[in-house]
């Protein structure tokens, strides 16, 4: 373990100060290189799995080793995924460390594993979130479950963000649901039964129809020149010919699986119940992690398999981002429960992830990954810290806690970082990922973004007003005795208040690695649609700074965005568009700085 | 002038070896009968549960060589010798029987079954402390009917293992003398039973009517050459149709169903594990045999009443479940919706259709053994408790059988990395391979309503508190339901994650149109000098038994060692007085 770890720090290091050409980075992917033996993505299925047998082998009355041995599996996880992000070749945008194994020899399914930039991240998060949710909420009862349940649930989510093969990608993706329904139905609160049923069917109703649409894309476009089936997922996305009409249909079975998954409005009423009743590593892993598989499913299996169909549908599904994001932001307003709050909130988060992926562009695409990253790690936190909070109170009604913020102002100042992340306050994560999405929308289609700029204030709202009546005012009788966090409370959330700070202020290492395979993901967009040019109304360059009128001549040029005619309107470019463009601009150059 | 010398006798040609794995299964039947009726109860009831376990496994064993020979194999396997045996397909006995690759492994299915079967009925009748040796031998019968149905090449053979198979489980399904229920159930299943029978006798009838004949290789041959038109078409119609009614009371598909949630309920439950396993496998075997091979070019005909009733069978049992507070119940009716399942490769027609029906049939005995293993334990002594109240909080008192259950029913659900899943993407890749991808998006759905049921048993296992009245004991598993268990659990996990070795296998295993091998006349000699090529037409030939199936190629005759001067048989047929069709054609033409 030395090595790849002093090869991590090293690497990291090293990336993170300079570009790509100092000679530490070199070392580090030598290192990789000269250790071609070990498997690294398949030890990313497999450490968790492996972990989850070790424990379903011990004993019930073991409960401390129990946990150690999740504790150790996620950490080890969790460190080859910081490995993989040292190593990982950042000018690359295709796949990296790529694996392949004949699984079903006779139709064509392999063991395919690999990630790009836009994976890459996933992984990471996967890696860093489940040990974090492991330190921070222990299960009062039946531990043996609880810790095989999340060591499966971890195997699975790196599943699906590793595969290159739709049967592997679709048996992982559905392998998430049973480890999560019993985390819910077992240690979860209140109507837990009733979530966790809701929570099962649902997904699983959701990605029925996508089992018949990866066979039919498997039988019809996997096709080679044998005319035979594969399920291989690269082959399948270049050589893949099917007609236009066939190719909506399956992005539309596709598409509805992932669309209860992010949740995308109005298939979203399964998350607050489930978000509300699990346990508090459930809450996590399912806010931090599991939405993030609809929203990855959007861009690998969606964007990058059906092109055309994506470009088709992409009104549909931004305005039901949009609506995400108001509805969202209103409904978590009207919530009395602080759980369910923050569960509404994430329907609202999500909404920008969905909206960013079907702007159709690289700042749209690139923030939406940001986003899902950010999301994560600040979701991830709030539902921690609302773990402590209903361990100490047992209770998330609003209107039972007031005035924490006098008996525990640490808790409260914790809250409070991750709350401003949330509602997106330049300087910490939450504001960055999306700030891009704006920008992205705003140049395919500008009254989209307007609405879901609405959002943001929204956000503020809803925050700011749950963290008045919980935090602020007098502690009464009941709220007195709240205890300060502890410091191996707090410990946990140390990694994540260092994210969020880092990726607010610095976001070019993430940016820098995620740009790449966006960048080819939008070429291969554009070769497959005929037609398609990438939407930058009005030309990256001048929002980054360049001429402003001389660029509003060129933008109306290029504003042939086919198939988009809805906003015609909004799109058409012209002198009165000079004002937004002009407070954009000097935002854009403060944040993504480094990027441009 | 006789065309052959009178001593030539017509015997049907048999391969011993294509019938082994039955005559094994008889004779150990049998056998287990005699002893058992001679030892008057002296002999201890383990020795028959052993008997009965050897039997399977020698009929499984036999199956192995010609497993090997069916796929030509260049190797030899046990006493199959290529350099000796014949290699592919082939029938025997007339032709009424076929070896394939489809037949052989779902014998071996069967024989496989039928051990963790026996395993489950000597863990129960040791916690009933019954005798009953007879559960052993009916089972062992019924699955030989059920090895002679999946074997069957004729309409009239498949009758045959049907009421082999079906009278042997009328009994075993009212063979728990205390409950009034299992008597109810025997009769129910023997009248719907018989009915079905008699839709199926008259099928063939009207079958016969259409196309001179039984056998399925005349059936397809005969629907190849000829449009049937008229009243010919109707009778073709009318005995499809009633095969297919048949057929379907058989493996309760709706709207036939109705009988076996009731037969499930009453049947001691460890018969219910051989009802839904080795019963649904003979059945459906049968019925692709029929529809798929025999009924290939009137698929037109067939098709939609199958998907028709694939959709009636997808909701219908999904939804049925629903309301059921009866866990035998819930599962029967999980089981017709199963049915409707495995008839997406039924459907499919095609070979990807039958490895999906194989694939299905194999992962889905190893599920349903294994419920129905729970199901028998967890129904403590008596075998009473079978409400959805007795399950209430056996994860906290019985956590490995809850836990095994749960798998079982997870599985069952099409969780990814179990057979169900496996079986259930065999099945809709067969759907959309046929062109029918809307059907597997009904068959999808219906599978998450069904979910649901899984669920409700999931639940009230793991998240529910015992009532009042629930038996809070311990489940014990006696060490013969264990291996059952145990077979069961590996089996469903193996085809789970490494489906690759039976997709495989399934692949291999399509019924095959195999022409009956020709009438013993001689064996083809070396020195022959005058060889002639017969082909007999559909009419048949004197001195043959019944109307030959179709078109015959008698292959290569030697003349001489017949007796025959080729210059008279010339003769012959230039006369045109044969009063059969006869076409000739000599290597060494005389004169």
């Amino acid at each position: 373990m030395g090595g790849p770890i002093t090869a991590f720090a090293s690497g990291l290091l090293a990336q993170l100060g300079n570009d790509t050409t100092n000679g530490l980075v070199h070392e580090s992917v030598q290192l990789a290189e000269g250790a071609p033996g070990f498997p690294l993505l398949p030890a990313l299925v497999f450490t968790p799995l492996l972990g989850a047998l070790l424990i379903g082998l011990i004993p019930g009355s073991r409960a401390e080793l129990h946990r150690a041995t999740a504790i150790i599996t996620a950490v080890v996880t969790g460190v080859f995924s910081l490995y993989l992000l040292a190593i990982f070749d950042t000018a690359d945008p295709g796949f990296q460390f790529v694996e392949a194994t004949s699984w079903v020899s006779s139709l064509d399914i392999k063991f395919i594993v690999g990630v790009d930039g836009i994976s890459l991240f996933m992984v990471v998060l996967t890696g860093i979130l489940f040990p974090i949710a492991l330190f921070a909420a222990k299960p009062e009862h039946n531990e043996k479950g609880y810790y095989l349940w999340l060591t499966v649930l971890m195997a699975g989510c790196m599943g699906v963000f590793v595969a290159m093969d739709l049967f592997l990608f679709f048996l992982a993706f559905e392998l998430t649901l049973v480890p999560l329904y019993f985390l819910i139905g077992k240690w979860g609160h209140g109507r837990r039964v009733y979530a966790a049923n809701k929570f099962f069917l649902y997904t699983m109703g959701g990605s029925a129809l996508m089992l018949v649409a990866i066979v039919g894309l498997a039988t019809m476009a996997g096709a080679g020149d044998d005319g035979g089936i594969s399920f291989d997922l690269v082959k399948i996305a270049n050589d893949g010919e099917i007609s236009r009409d066939v190719a909506r249909l399956l992005f539309v079975g596709f598409a509805l699986a992932f669309a209860v998954k992010v949740p995308v409005f109005p298939l979203h009423t399964w998350l607050p119940d489930a978000h509300t009743e699990a346990p508090t590593a459930g809450s996590v892993d399912l806010a931090g992690v599991l939405l993030k598989l609809g929203t990855y499913g959007f861009i690998r299996y969606g964007l990058y398999l059906f092109p055309e169909a994506s470009v088709w549908a992409a009104p549909v599904l931004l305005t039901l981002g949009a609506i995400g994001i108001i509805y969202g932001g209103v409904v978590a307003a009207m919530q009395k429960n602080l759980k369910r709050l923050v569960a509404y909130s994430s329907v609202a988060h999500m909404g920008f992830c969905v909206m960013g992926i079907f702007a159709l562009n690289s700042h749209g695409i690139e923030g939406s990954v940001l986003q899902m990253i950010n999301h994560g790690i600040i979701t991830g936190a709030l539902f921690i810290l609302l773990g402590y909070l209903y361990k100490r109170r047992h209770t998330y009604e609003i209107a039972k806690l007031s005035g924490i913020q006098k008996v525990a102002p640490v808790f409260a100042g914790l809250f409070t970082l991750f709350m401003l992340a949330s509602i997106g306050v330049p300087g910490l994560a939450g504001f960055v990922g999306e700030f891009l999405v704006l920008v992205g929308v705003f140049m395919a289609h500008r009254w989209w973004a307007v609405v879901a700029a609405a959002g943001v204030i929204l956000a503020a709202l809803y925050m700011l007003w749950a963290y008045q009546r919980v935090f602020h005012g007098e502690p009464d009788e009941e709220n007195k005795g709240f205890g300060e966090i502890k410091l191996k409370e707090a410990l946990p959330l140390a990694p994540l208040v260092a994210l969020v700070v880092f990726l607010g202020v610095y976001p070019k290492p993430v940016i820098d690695r995620i740009q790449p395979s966006v960048a080819s993901l939008i070429e291969h967009v554009e070769a497959q649609v005929p037609g398609f040019t990438e939407p930058t109304s009005q030309h990256g360059s001048e929002l980054l700074g360049g001429d402003l009128d001389e660029g509003s001549g060129d933008g109306v040029s290029e504003d042939d965005v086919a198939g988009d005619d809805a906003e015609g309107a909004g799109a058409a470019g012209g002198p009165d568009d000079d004002e937004p463009q002009a407070t954009l601009e000097g935002v854009t150059v403060t944040v993504t700085g480094g990027g441009s | 002038m006789e065309l052959f010398p009178s001593d030539a006798v017509f015997t049907p040609d048999v391969s011993w070896v294509a019938l082994w794995p039955m005559v094994v299964m008889a004779l150990g039947g049998l056998l287990l009968l005699t002893i058992s009726s001679l030892g008057k109860g002296r002999i201890p009831r383990p020795f028959y549960a052993l008997w009965a376990v050897l039997t399977s496994v020698g009929s499984f064993i036999t199956a192995i060589p010609l497993w090997a020979q069916v796929h030509g194999w260049e190797d030899a396997v046990l006493w199959y010798d290529p350099e000796v045996d014949p290699t592919g397909p082939f029938s025997t006995v007339g032709g009424v029987i076929a070896a394939d690759g489809f037949s052989v492994f779902l014998t071996m299915l069967i024989a496989v079954s039928m051990v963790a079967v026996v395993l489950v009925i000597e863990a129960y009748l040791d916690r009933e402390q019954d005798r009953f040796p007879e559960m052993f031998a009916l089972t062992m019968f019924a699955a030989l009917g059920g090895m002679v149905m999946v074997s069957a090449n004729d309409l009239i053979v498949l009758l045959l293992g049907l009421e082999t198979l079906s009278v042997a489980a009328y009994v075993l399904a009212a063979m728990d003398l205390r409950r009034v229920q299992s008597q109810e159930a025997g009769f129910k299943y023997f009248v719907l039973g018989a009915f079905s029978s008699a839709f199926f006798l008259y099928g063939i009838a009207f079958i016969y009517g259409a196309t001179g004949g039984t056998g399925l290789v005349h059936i397809t041959d005969f629907l190849a050459a000829n449009v049937l038109l008229g009243s010919s078409g109707l009778m073709l119609l009318l005995g499809l149709g009633l095969l297919i009614v048949g057929f379907a009371f058989k493996v309760a598909l709706v709207p036939f169903h109705s009988w076996s949630p009731d037969v499930y309920d009453g049947t001691p439950s460890p018969l219910v594990t051989f009802m839904s396993s080795v019963v649904k496998v003979a059945a459906f075997a049968g019925m692709l045999r029929v529809l798929v091979m025999a009924f290939e070019s009137a698929g037109a005909d067939w098709r939609p009443v199958i998907q028709g009733l694939a959709v009636l069978s997808l909701v219908g049992g999904a939804l049925g479940a629903i309301v059921q507070s009866n866990v035998k119940r819930l599962l029967a009716y999980s089981s017709i919706s199963h049915a409707g399942f495995i008839l997406l490769g039924v459907e499919a027609a095609s070979d990807v259709g039958t490895a999906a029906v194989v694939i299905y049939l194999t992962a889905y005995s190893a599920l349903v053994i294994g419920s129905f293993t729970v199901v028998t334990l967890v129904a403590r002594s008596g075998d009473r408790l079978h409400t959805l109240t007795d399950y209430q909080g056996l994860g906290r008192t019985s956590p490995l059988v809850a836990g095994l259950f749960t798998f079982f029913l997870l599985a069952q659900a099409g969780v990814p990395f179990t057979a169900g899943f496996y079986a259930k993407f065999s099945a809709v890749i067969a759907a959309v391979d046929a062109g029918t991808a809307w059907l597997a998006a009904v068959a999808m759905l219906s599978a998450v309503i069904a979910a649901y049921l899984y669920l409700r048993l999931v639940v009230t296992m793991w998240f529910v508190d015992p009532a009042a009245e629930t038996d809070t004991s311990h489940v014990g598993v006696p060490a013969a339901a264990g291996i059952a268990l145990a077979g069961c659990a590996a089996a469903v996990l193996w085809i789970g994650i490494f489906p690759n070795t039976l997709t495989d296998w399934a692949e291999r295993s399509v019924p095959a149109v195999v022409q009956p091998a020709p009438p013993n006349l001689v064996e083809s000699g070396d020195e022959a000098d005058a060889d002639v090529e017969f082909e007999v037409g559909p009419d048949g030939m004197p001195g043959m038994p019944g109307p030959m199936p179709g078109e015959m190629d008698f292959g290569e005759l030697d003349l001489e060692s017949l007796g025959i001067d080729p210059a008279e048989l010339e003769a012959m047929l230039e006369g045109g007085d044969l009063g059969f069709d006869v076409d000739v054609e000599f290597e060494d033409p005389p004169g």
